[in-house]
């Protein structure tokens, strides 16, 4: 076993295949831990992080702070609504404010994407990505890779495909670089306007017919539609948009192989996926939450054995 | 760089079958008492030790387990090359047992301290001793001292005691090396 080749943990898109490897058998290692009556190791005892949460999250916050606490780091969180950043406090300010309190690692979830790239050029600490606007959500892609990995045996040569909201999706994004790297085959489905322009550059390939895509597939991971972040309309309605891209128990029941379902969360029930299918055999929704503090806690650990003293 | 021979493959054999027998003296039958190996070079002595007392010694069911205790210990972030964890492999809980330790150089004792936090995580066990097979009994750096011993050696700290097993190196050998 070797070491990270980052100090940081910016985005897929800057780490290596050797990386994505020693991040799945550490956290391999860290899931039989957190199955163990008592589910803590003494690891990080010396180690403080900052998660810092410039947009909402529940899952990743919570995962994070719950991955952090279980290795022992002393944790201090932050969430932008309550803080001086309303009061016109720059990032690199706000940031080194806290460092300045002896913190070594900053968990950040930030609506401009490159935020991650900023800071860890102006300030020094290890920072972990948690999500920067449309552009990486890493350890999201890492965990969707492991419960791949879980399910069907490896990731290497299966076909995935994203569906949904693609052009404001960080996880997209994110999971089309993790599922390259490994070597798996990837199409992305949804309404064109929500397909960003030259993705094909990426090696993906564009399916605007979902059945077509299932019949495809291994894996599909289904996305949101993130109003929040349209600032026009993109299809006409949302019950067209269910018609067409919405996955039901009648359309996988159809499908001529059992496929597997994925979805990052938070799921509008009824929209991009109805509740019998998010609720069945065929989902792993669930155990992507609990992969996730397995998947963090190892890139935190790996991470931290970087910080020297 | 100069290696000798510390025990044979026959010396070792004598030692794993005494080791059985003071086990046997103090476990009888093995109802409340589990072994549990200590990552990575641990887990061989302990299977072997199992196999002995289950098919030479025909105690019924030996519950053996194996133990890493990289995340425990207190060398992280302080040492050059990084620490690779292995499999934990515990079925059992330990609660009130007894346990033994079993691992096969007991150098510094900084790992057993470091077990001794881990096996904790897997619930209170009523007591737990340690059985190693090479004692290098002047290089402790904390107070642990070895409940059931194979043989104990005066190694100087430029020396290296390596033990091979059939499993991990074809052979059953102790080297002692000069580097």
């Amino acid at each position: 076993m070797g070491e990270l080749s980052v100090n940081h943990l910016l985005g897929i898109k800057y780490i290596t295949k050797e990386d994505v490897d020693l991040i799945f058998k550490t956290a391999d290692h860290f899931k039989e831990v957190i199955n163990r009556p008592i589910k803590k190791v003494p690891s990080l005892r010396d180690i403080t992080i900052a998660n810092l949460f410039f947009e909402n999250s529940t899952r990743t916050r919570l995962s994070f702070e719950l991955a952090e606490k279980r290795l022992s780091a002393d944790v201090v969180n932050f969430s932008a609504a309550s803080s001086s950043v309303k009061k016109g406090e720059t990032l690199i300010d706000t940031v080194n404010n806290i460092l300045s309190m002896k913190v070594d690692m900053v968990v950040m979830r930030h609506p401009n994407p490159g935020a991650g790239v900023f800071l860890s050029q102006h300030v020094n600490a290890s920072i972990v990505n948690a999500g920067d606007g449309a552009h990486e959500h890493p350890t999201q892609a890492l965990l969707d890779s492991y419960s791949i990995r879980e399910k069907l045996g490896e990731v290497t040569g299966k076909n995935v495909v994203i569906v949904g909201d693609i052009l404001h999706s960080r996880v997209a994004l994110s999971n089309i670089f993790a599922l390259k790297l490994q070597g798996a085959n990837v199409k992305v489905c949804g309404p064109k306007t929500l397909i960003p322009k030259h993705i094909e550059k990426l090696g993906v390939e564009v399916e605007t017919n979902l059945r077509k895509a299932l019949e495809w597939c291994d894996v599909a991971n289904m996305l949101r539609v993130q109003n929040e972040r349209m600032d026009i309309s993109y299809f006409p309605s949302t019950r067209e948009y269910v018609q067409q891209f919405g996955l039901n128990k009648d359309l996988l029941g159809s499908l001529n192989k059992e496929i597997t379902i994925m979805h990052p969360g938070p799921i509008n029930r009824g929209v991009e996926i109805t509740s019998d299918v998010a609720d069945s055999d065929h989902a792993i929704i669930l155990d992507q939450v609990q992969n996730g503090v397995a998947v963090r806690m190892a890139v935190i650990y790996l991470l931290a054995s970087k910080i020297k003293q | 760089m100069s290696q000798k021979i510390l025990l044979n493959a026959k010396e070792i054999q004598i030692i794993l079958h005494r080791l059985a027998c003071q086990l046997i003296e103090n476990h009888q039958g093995f109802e409340e008492t589990v072994l549990v190996g200590i990552q990575p070079r641990g887990i061989f002595l302990a299977e072997r030790i199992q196999q002995l007392l289950q098919n030479e010694y025909k105690i019924k069911e030996v519950k053996t387990g194996r133990l890493d205790i990289t995340f425990y210990r207190d060398d992280f972030r302080r040492s050059e090359k990084p620490l690779e964890a292995n499999t934990t492999k515990i079925d059992f809980l330990v609660e009130d047992k007894r346990v033994v330790f079993i691992d096969d150089v007991l150098y510094t004792g900084r790992s057993i301290r470091s077990a001794l936090t881990a096996i904790q995580s897997f619930g209170r066990p009523k007591e737990i001793e340690l059985l190693t097979l090479i004692d290098r009994r002047f290089s402790r750096h904390l107070p642990i001292q070895p409940d059931y011993n194979g043989r104990q050696v005066d190694a100087i700290n430029e020396e290296k005691v390596k033990v091979n097993w059939v499993e991990n190196a074809g052979e059953d050998c102790v080297y002692l090396i000069n580097e």
